[in-house]
């Protein structure tokens, strides 16, 4: 455990953040870690709890050893730390950098006092990991001479791939865009997960562990599936859930109304040095922009519009204002909806809620020029427009950031006949498709989500996989079931 | 066919696990003189004992009752001539008492055995007697098996002598009762000869004492004479036909239990080989043997008797063979060495026959007895003018002038008394002993035959640790991360164990899914109510962890060349010890290494393997080595190693088998053996040593790692866990109440669960497992496991060990019933009075698919036969039927406390207050706890805080650490805290593993008795824990009168205690609430008592099931802490908990959430679902659902790889309900305090309680008279509170004996004066009054000389005081918190536990004084200067009378005491005060000087292990 009264005795300390009139001015990351004495007595406040929470299915998906790793930082023995949280965890990198950490609105901590530092916790971890050299290539003991192969980079595949490395499967990884990441690579800006330092420095780790990266290679579309199945023993789909939501309304066909992942992934590939022709370009530069949807993805697309130079920021949302307090309906340890700036709100954008946004209106070129919108009230679950609350958003540049609907491409799917949910996923039976030998993972199974979720995915994917390879028990670690188990 | 003295075993009702305890005495004439009175006075001593034993269902079904005389020559020459017999002169016939079957086959064909093994035995048959009996007064039950009584006379061969001649009877005695048993003619099982003898003749049968002398007409034959008398009254937990048990028997009266029973009975079998005699030829030993032992017939006292018996013949004087089976504690320094060397001696060869005793014996020419070590039962003597001897249980229990008596005693631990009446004399125990010990050079041979281990030279290389592989070799045996963490790391570090709280709420070995060491199959046993565990810390000088290794001998041979043997001082060997003994080249000594390993890679072959090895040892044995070492050394990627449990055991029981297991020591060298409990399970299975290298391994790596402190050398690490293993044994073994290591090696003391019956007679026989269970083939699956991931076949992620999830919740750990989920909803729940939210509560719970945790998953409702559910009675009935389990304020907090009370009281339930004590400003209030708990501290049990009862809860053991005290460390004590408990803030509190009035079932029947008087509206509650023989014990409760009893999971308990206890001591509640209604109702007692349960209730089904199988009511506790807000930290001994319950910590408590109304929900929503199955099931009310196991089954979809082997229909016998019985509680019980002797005490003192008039008057005592002044103190305190009246306004002056527990709980302003003398427990929890005790004025002997007042006086005494003129017994003051005493002298044990008040001892005190003692003050008058070398200095210091105030305070209370008492000797101390009053030591606890002087706690061991009394 940590200190018996650490809790007590040591206040929550946070990352420091560059302030926004600084970090606007770049696209690198901008938060300065806690020193090591500062992170060892964050560990020390965890309480080591009979139940922990935070590693429960209120809290971490994959199910990381918290306490074992607070504990092993409150006493120094990072490495022992390290090791930990690489039992559970294949990508501590990222997730301490961009998961919502559903652990700590679980920590027992949090109920009545402010929750232990965990993510700051796993974020110092691994990166001191990788500082010390104790992130080592881990080459497979033996080749079991199977074929893997596994499409999509996103953080499902990878996670499955580097599992089944593990395994001592061949595994190839197949990759529509020419860079290797997925979401990670180009959904998530680079000013909350760099690309080089730390997305690259995976994808070459993995590399020298011996999983083979193809990129520009859109299966279902270019390269049929049936030709990667006949030189593979099983193969992976973890294509993601990338179609986006639309909003049919009136002028949907106006220009510069784009998806936002249009946005991003253009924004992250020129930060990256990639060269974008200009008629593709989707800028913010000097724009009015308005943002609707009022999640996550619609927050990244305020902060790289703000740091391309918008003229105004505003997000709308349909929902009402988040509450930033937990109610009744929202008891610990359940993933609170409350309301918190995000880094990029914050770095000034008008935001407005309760919003509904009618019909675009465009110029005479086709250019969009501002929204008609109207406020509403909701009544339970259905909603009402108010009365004469009408008005107009100017904007030149609309990204919609409404959620994901399900696997972008159905090539794959129409081509092996998978079977789909009602939420046009791929259905499967534990991560078995409809056609044996064929697996899902990640949000094109399970649905738009998290980073650590598709990392969970991936991980349990690979232990069906190495069974049904193996026809054996295997020895990858799962969430619920240890080894020692039958 | 088997004999038969019990019914055979039904259902869960096994007849091995009975008790009895008893009233034993004896009177003789010391001169010898034979006359017909001894006799009288032989029923009449026996006749006012019955209180101490015990009737069943039926008022005149006794539990048996019998003498044992010398041979009546003139009576037997006279009725044997009445049959046509001339019997020869005495010694040349013996008479023999047989009990014979009714079935006129089965009669003819006993008779006819009988003659016939006594003409083999080349003695004569001269002719039968018939012994006239009277049934008419016996009950039917037992007048069903009622034998007939005859007599058969033998007449001696001419050419042997006497002596020869008892032992061929003796021969003839065994060898007919296994030809009987051997006999295919039906109805011979009742078939039993009490005894045959030329010396002595027994009449017992189950009889109550009364009924003796109205069945055999004999004893009141005025020609029937003896100078001797030996009696027994018997209390069987059971009321089974049982006449053969019914005692004395041949040699010996018991009033007590033997605990290391399983494992004397191995030993004595094992030792079959080796047993040669020159009294007895081959063909004798062949004949005894088969019934040497008996065990079949069940008691411990009949086996105690048989080895006694067969010793005797064998050679040894009765005294001898006393002091071998039954030594006391020899490592005391006031002992001579010869004495020592004599213990020592005997040791290597005879385990101690091991637990509470008191034991009466007799060879027809001695007549004497003796106490067990710890001195557990209380013994007392007197002789008169006139020689006549009485010993007895109790003082008075036969009466005689006071001016008669000559001289008065009593027995103390380890004593033994003899008289002689050939000699006509008292022979004293340092006589006895001195002769016994000088009758050969012990000391010598010892120094011969003995070699301690570490005296042995180092010849080999000593095995290095290995940091490589350490890792792997921890896998192959399953380590986790928390054995490191949890386990291993305190040990390490501190020399202790972990400690935990919140029960256990994980899966059962055989339900997990994971492989788990065979260790955890097995549970604890530990000692309830039939004999008392020990307290090892406290009283450590009574335990013992020295071992020898080496052959035994031969046992009969007083002198055995060939014995040689290696003394161990534990039985943990280092790796250098372990070479020094695999190395051995002393005398003829040779150690032969075997390695248990198997290959992995063919099924099935660890059974070969295992068959191997015991061949491989058999045979080394019989080669001649001395030391088998089983060695898991060398485990491999193709090599396995079979666990050591399994290894160890079945070597054990084959060499047993082979009759060579006392022909060596069997050690065991294992990487698997690491926790505290393994080191138990190893020996309590036969290993005499064990070498855990990988557990030394395991901590030397984690020391390189900084895993544990950077302080700790590599030595002490070592060093502490092996004495924090010592520590952890001793716990163990003291539970059970077993002192020394040698007979708790190979004692078996555990029941599993979960393993197969071939398993089990395979390799563990003699083990309970009622559930069935698992194979080797399982068990060879589970190592297989574990070793595969030992030996991957690709990368193991992290490469750490497992998790482990067995102490806390963790993802991939073990499943537990309270999971993140389960909380959540329960508390969401209850918090919203969401119904629907619990059913997804009790979904979960319920319906766990194959994630098994408890056996009631493993149950599935039967033959439903739905009823609407508005026909089901109403939730508020339902809810009466619910109490919280017993929290004390002090282990929670107030506001969590009281809000149990509130909530409970306001839908009629009951909430418990825990045993400390309860603020008095709750009393009537909505915040008083109905029920009040009783336990062995006796915090705050006060007259005031009885009456304010509803019901009186007796905790005999708690869930979380059955057999086991507790203590709350000083800084939990606040002031608050110190005054519900009437001790001092800041001062430690200990609670000790016993009641120190409950040593037995007869005790147990008596405090009932108190407390029924000290509060006659309040249901007497007994409070016990599952385990095997659980049953047993509640029918004795119930035969005590108890009107509830309570059967807890060892899974439950909320209080911190050893994680060895928490998780392995004690049986989930489905095994003992099953086996508890069957065994109540084949006892016809289960209309007269209620049942109830708890242990990790959760829901509507669970209260099904418990009610199914026999539960009427039920506790929660855990649940009710969760819906108070706790998330199961497990941190409640840390007082960090974080949400306010478990804490004291004021801005902890701050945050406290809980309300009364969640509980409330909660109750009503069990009650709900509850009712709601009811409807499913047909259930109108829960009486008539009652013990109805017809609606339950066995799950039979199970295809859990384990769980699929349990048979769980074993736990649904249905038993017959008879006639005069119901399946619920029906009936009340008869406390019989309507004739109590307080009745007209109260009536003589009514102007006093009325109107506060002063009242004196006189009465006349005897021993029959107990509990005298209670039930005033409580009709006074219900009127007058606590304060109750000012001093001696009730004042009675009385004569005559005192029986048990005079004045307890007497509160102020009464006042007695004794002119007499008392028995045990006197004073018992005095809380104000006055008690003077002295001897009658013309007494002869000399007060101070004589002991006049019995045992464990003014036990948990709160205030008041008292003034005794003569000797009081053992454990005097023990828990005093705050009454002023003044005394004579005192036994062993004094002060123990002491936590307030004033003491002042004139004269000697006994060993062991002021052990555990936290506060308060002791004043001893030094005289002889030898009290210092007597007290445990462990807590207290050792002052002169240093103030003023010290010097005012002693002498006032020497002058009361002479104003009271009139005694000479203080009147001489005050005479010469300025120098007397330097010879005083003042004993004062170092916590409470502290406390008191104001100065900053210290650190101490308390701290560390941050026990809390829960």
């Amino acid at each position: 455990m940590g200190k018996i009264t650490g809790f007590k005795d040591y206040e929550r300390k946070n990352f420091t953040l560059a302030p926004v009139s600084e970090r606007i001015e770049h696209y690198n990351e901008f938060t300065t870690p806690l020193s090591k004495k500062e992170t060892e007595e964050q560990g020390a406040r965890c309480m080591d709890c009979g139940i922990p929470f935070c590693h429960s299915n209120y809290g971490c998906p994959i199910g990381n050893l918290i306490p074992q790793f607070n504990d092993q930082v409150y006493r120094g023995k990072w490495e022992n730390a390290f090791r930990t949280l690489m039992s559970t965890n294949n990508f501590p990198e990222f997730t301490g950098r961009v998961c919502p950490a559903t652990c700590e609105t679980a920590c027992v901590l949090g109920m009545n006092e402010t929750s232990v530092g965990i993510k700051n916790i796993e974020y110092s971890i691994i990166e001191k990991a990788y500082k010390k050299g104790w992130m080592k290539p881990q080459i497979p003991k033996r080749q079991s001479g199977k074929n893997v192969a596994i499409i999509g980079s996103g953080p499902a595949g990878l996670a499955a791939a580097n599992q089944l490395n593990k395994a001592g499967h061949n595994i190839t990884v197949y990759e529509k865009e020419s860079r290797i990441g997925g979401l990670l690579r180009y959904g998530i800006p680079n000013f909350k997960l760099d690309k080089k330092a730390v997305v690259q420095r995976r994808v070459d780790l993995m590399s020298q562990e011996g999983v083979k990266f193809i990129t520009d290679a859109n299966i279902g579309v270019d390269i049929p599936l049936s030709e990667i199945q006949a030189t593979s023993d099983a193969v992976i789909i973890a294509t993601g859930a990338g179609k986006p939501r639309d909003l049919p309304i009136e002028n949907r066909d106006a220009n510069n109304i784009h998806f936002a992942m249009e946005f991003l992934s253009q924004s992250n590939s020129r930060v990256e040095g990639e060269v974008i022709p200009k008629e593709k370009n989707i800028l913010a530069t000097d724009k009015h922009v308005v943002v609707i949807g009022g999640g996550d993805t619609g927050s990244d697309c305020v902060g790289n519009s703000i740091r391309q130079g918008a003229t105004s920021v505003t997000q709308i949302e349909l929902m009402p204002k988040a509450l930033l307090e937990r109610t009744d309906d929202m008891p610990w340890p359940t993933y609170p909806r409350l309301f918190k700036l995000s880094t990029s709100q914050a770095e000034g954008c008008e935001m407005d809620f309760n919003v509904l946004s009618k019909s675009f209106i465009k110029d005479e070129k086709g250019k969009v020029t501002g929204i008609n919108c109207a406020k509403i009230e909701w009544e339970g679950r259905g909603f009402k427009e108010i009365e004469g609350s009408d008005f107009v958003l100017k904007a030149d540049l609309v990204l919609l950031a409404m959620g994901f609907l399900g696997p972008l491409q159905d090539d794959i799917i129409e081509e092996l006949n998978l079977d789909t949910d009602e939420r046009s996923n791929i259905k499967t039976d534990g991560f078995k498709t409809s056609v044996a030998g064929v697996f899902s993972a990640g949000d094109s199974r399970r649905g738009q989500s998290l980073v650590v979720w598709a990392i969970y995915e991936g991980r349990e994917c690979a232990i069906e996989v190495d069974e049904y390879l193996t026809a054996s028990k295997t020895m990858l670690n799962s969430r619920d079931k240890s080894l020692c188990e039958v | 066919m088997k004999l038969k003295c019990y019914p055979s075993k039904e259902g869960l009702y096994d007849p091995e696990f009975e008790h009895d305890a008893c009233g034993v005495g004896f009177v003789a004439h010391l001169k010898g003189e034979q006359s017909h009175s001894i006799v009288s006075k032989g029923l009449e001593l026996l006749a006012n004992l019955e209180h101490r034993g015990a009737v069943g269902a039926e008022k005149n079904a006794g539990d048996g009752a019998g003498i044992l005389t010398q041979m009546p020559d003139t009576f037997m020459r006279r009725v044997a001539k009445e049959e046509d017999i001339d019997l020869p002169e005495f010694g040349s016939y013996a008479v023999g008492v047989v009990f014979l079957p009714r079935d006129p086959n089965a009669y003819i064909e006993c008779k006819s055995i009988v003659e016939r093994c006594i003409e083999e035995l080349g003695q004569e048959c001269l002719g039968w007697r018939r012994v006239p009996t009277s049934n008419e007064t016996l009950a039917e039950m037992v007048k069903s098996v009622e034998p007939f009584v005859q007599h058969v006379f033998v007449k001696k061969a001419d050419d042997i002598d006497s002596d020869t001649f008892e032992r061929k009877l003796f021969v003839i005695r065994k060898y007919a009762q296994s030809v009987v048993t051997a006999s295919s003619v039906q109805g011979t099982g009742y078939f039993y000869m009490p005894s045959m003898s030329y010396k002595t003749i027994s009449y017992k049968g189950q009889l109550i004492t009364e009924q003796l002398p109205l069945y055999f007409a004999d004893l009141g034959t005025d020609d029937f004479e003896s100078a001797l008398a030996l009696v027994h009254s018997r209390f069987s937990t059971n009321t089974f036909p049982a006449w053969a048990l019914a005692q004395p028997f041949r040699y010996i009266a018991h009033n007590g239990e033997i605990n290391t029973l399983r494992g004397n009975i191995n030993w004595m079998k094992a030792r079959k080989s080796l047993l040669k005699s020159k009294l007895f030829s081959d063909d004798e030993l062949d004949k005894i043997y088969p019934y040497l032992i008996n065990e079949e017939k069940g008691s411990d006292s009949s086996v105690l008797d048989n080895v006694i018996e067969l010793l005797v013949l064998a050679g040894r004087p009765l005294p001898h063979v006393m002091m071998m089976m039954i030594p006391e504690a020899w490592r005391d320094d006031e002992m001579d060495e010869e004495r020592k060397a004599f213990y020592e001696y005997h040791a290597t060869f005879m385990e101690p026959w091991d637990g509470p005793a008191s034991v009466a014996f007799t060879d027809g020419k001695f007549i004497g007895a003796t106490l067990d070590r710890n001195g557990l039962r209380p013994s007392r003597y007197s002789l008169t003018k006139d020689d006549i001897l009485v010993m007895a249980s109790e003082q008075g229990a036969l009466e005689f002038p006071s001016e008669d008596i000559v001289l008065k005693g009593r027995l103390q631990p380890g004593k033994m008394f003899l008289a002689d009446l050939e000699n006509g004399r008292i022979i004293n125990d340092t006589e006895i002993k001195a002769d016994i010990s000088g009758a050969h050079p012990y000391k010598e041979w010892i120094e011969n035959q003995k070699i301690n281990l570490d005296d042995l030279p180092l010849n080999r290389e000593v095995k290095q640790p290995n940091h490589n592989t350490v890792l792997q070799r921890q896998k192959c045996y399953g380590y986790t991360q928390e054995d490191l963490k949890t386990i291993l790391t305190p040990m390490a570090n501190d020399a202790y164990e972990a400690t935990g709280s919140m029960g256990n709420d994980s899966a059962l070995a055989v339900l997990s899914h994971k492989s788990i060491n065979l260790y955890n199959y097995f549970h604890q046993l530990f000692a309830q109510v039939t004999n008392p565990p020990i307290d090892p810390i406290r009283e450590e000088s009574v335990m013992s962890l020295t071992a020898y290794i080496g052959s035994q001998g031969n046992l009969f041979q007083e002198v055995d060349e060939n014995r040689n043997f290696v003394k161990l001082s534990s039985p943990i060997l280092t790796n250098i010890q372990l070479e020094k003994l695999r190395g051995v080249s002393k005398f003829n000594f040779k150690a032969k290494t075997i390695n248990i390993l198997f290959d992995v890679n063919k099924e099935g072959s660890m059974e070969v393997a295992l068959e191997n090895v015991k061949e491989e040892a058999s045979q080394a044995v019989e080669e001649g080595y001395q030391v088998i070492i089983l060695s898991t050394r060398g485990t491999s990627k193709t090599r396995a190693a079979i666990p050591t449990l399994l290894a160890t055991s079945a070597v054990h029981h084959h060499l047993i088998e082979k009759g060579i297991r006392t022909s060596c020591g069997l050690v065991v060298e294992s990487g698997e053996a690491r926790e505290i409990h393994h080191f138990a399970t190893l020996i309590g299975y036969g290993a005499n040593a064990i070498n855990p290298y990988l557990a030394f391994e395991s901590i030397e790596d984690m020391r390189k790692r900084k895993m544990i402190n950077k302080d700790v050398t590599p030595q002490m690490a070592e060093q502490n866990y092996i004495t924090a293993i010592g520590k952890g044994i001793y716990k163990i073994m003291s539970k059970m109440g077993i002192s020394t290591i040698r007979s708790y090696t190979g004692a078996q003391i555990f029941e599993a669960v979960g393993l197969g019956d071939e398993l089990i007679e395979k390799y563990f026989k003699g083990t309970p497992s009622r559930l069935g269970g698992i194979d080797i083939d399982t068990i060879e699956k589970e190592t297989l496991l574990c070793h595969s991931i030992a030996y991957p076949t690709q990368i193991i992620e992290a490469n750490d060990l497992g998790v482990g999830g067995q102490y806390a919740y963790r993802q991939r750990g073990e499943n537990h019933l309270f999971s993140p989920e389960t909380i959540f909803l329960l508390q969401q729940a209850t918090r919203n009075e969401s119904y629907e939210t619990f059913k997804q509560y009790t979904k979960i719970i319920d319906e766990p698919n194959e994630e098994f945790i408890t056996l009631r998953s493993m149950l599935d409702f039967t033959k439903k036969s739905p009823i609407d559910i508005s026909e089901v009675e109403p939730i508020e009935n339902i809810m009466k039927r619910f109490a919280t389990g017993a929290m004390s304020y002090g282990s929670i907090s107030e506001e969590a406390h009281t809000t149990l009370a509130i909530a409970m009281n306001s839908i009629g339930a009951k909430s418990n207050t825990g045993e400390g004590g309860e603020d008095a400003s709750r009393f009537g209030t909505n915040k008083n706890s109905k029920i009040k708990q009783v336990a062995s501290g006796r915090f705050g049990v006060t007259a005031n805080y009885l009456i304010n009862a509803e019901e009186l809860q007796i905790k005999l053991a708690q869930g979380a650490k059955p057999g086991e005290g507790g203590q709350l460390p000083g800084h939990k004590v606040d002031e608050i805290i110190g005054v519900t408990r009437h001790s001092t803030p800041g001062v430690g509190l200990i609670s000790p593993p016993p009641h120190h009035d409950i040593y037995s079932i007869e005790d147990l029947k008596q405090l009932i008795h108190d407390l029924k008087n000290s509060n006659k509206d309040a249901r007497i509650n007994t409070k016990l824990v599952s385990e095997v023989g659980v049953g047993t014990i509640a029918a004795g409760v119930a035969k005590a009168h108890s009107d509830v009893v309570l059967i807890s999971g060892f899974d439950g308990g909320t209080g911190a205690s050893p994680q060895t206890s928490i998780k392995h001591a004690g049986l989930p509640w489905e095994l003992g609430l099953a086996e508890t209604h069957q065994t109540l109702l084949k006892n016809g007692l289960r209309g007269r008592i209620v049942v109830q349960t708890d242990g990790q209730l959760r829901t509507g089904r669970d209260l099904a099931i418990a009610t199914l199988l026999g539960a009427e009511e039920w506790g929660i506790a855990t649940s009710a802490l969760v819906v108070e807000g706790c998330i199961m930290m497990r941190k409640c001994h840390l007082n960090t908990c974080p949400v306010g319950i478990a804490t004291q910590d004021k801005d902890l408590r701050a945050k406290y959430t809980g309300k009364p109304e969640h509980i409330v929900n909660f109750v009503k929503f069990l009650a709900q679902d509850l009712r709601e199955i009811m409807a499913e099931l047909g259930f109108k009310t829960i009486d008539e659902m009652v013990g109805r196991v017809d609606k339950l089954k066995g799950r039979e979809d199970v295809k859990h790889f384990k769980a699929k082997h349990l048979q769980l229909d074993r736990l649904l016998h249905k038993m017959y309900i008879r006639t005069d019985d119901t399946s619920y509680k029906t009936m009340e019980q008869d406390h019989g305090i309507d004739a109590a002797l307080d009745n007209e005490l109260i009536a003589l003192a009514k102007e006093a309680i009325e109107h506060k008039t002063s009242v004196k008057e006189h009465i006349n005592l005897r021993n029959v008279n107990r509990t005298v002044g209670t039930m005033l103190s409580a009709e006074m305190t219900r009127k007058h509170g606590e304060a109750g009246l000012s001093d001696d306004t009730i004042y009675f002056k009385a004569d005559g004996s005192c029986g048990q527990s005079f004045g307890a709980f007497v509160n102020s302003g009464i006042t007695f004066e004794v002119e007499g003398d008392a028995n045990d427990y006197f004073g018992k929890g005095l809380c104000g009054g006055k008690l003077i005790l002295y001897p009658p004025k013309n007494a002869t002997y000399i007060a101070n000389k004589t002991t006049i007042l019995g045992n464990v006086a003014f036990y948990g005494a709160t205030s008041g005081e008292s003034y005794i003129y003569g000797q009081a017994g053992e454990r005097f003051c023990v828990r005093n918190s705050g009454a002023r005493v003044v005394v004579g002298s005192i036994g062993d044990h004094g002060c123990e536990y002491m936590t307030g008040g004033r003491v002042v001892i004139l004269g000697d005190i006994g060993k062991n004084f002021g052990a555990g003692m936290s506060g308060g003050i002791a004043y001893i008058y030094n005289e002889k200067d030898n009290a210092a070398q007597r007290i445990n200095k462990g807590m207290v210091d050792l002052d002169a009378l240093e103030t003023s105030e010290d010097e005012a305070e002693v002498k006032s209370m020497i002058e009361n005491y002479i104003k009271y008492t009139d005694s000479k000797e203080a009147r001489e101390i005050l005479a010469d005060w300025k120098n007397n009053k330097t010879k005083f030591i003042k004993v004062m606890p170092k916590d409470y000087k502290r406390v008191l002087a104001n100065l900053p706690r210290v650190k101490d061991e308390q701290d560390v292990t941050a026990e809390v009394t829960a």
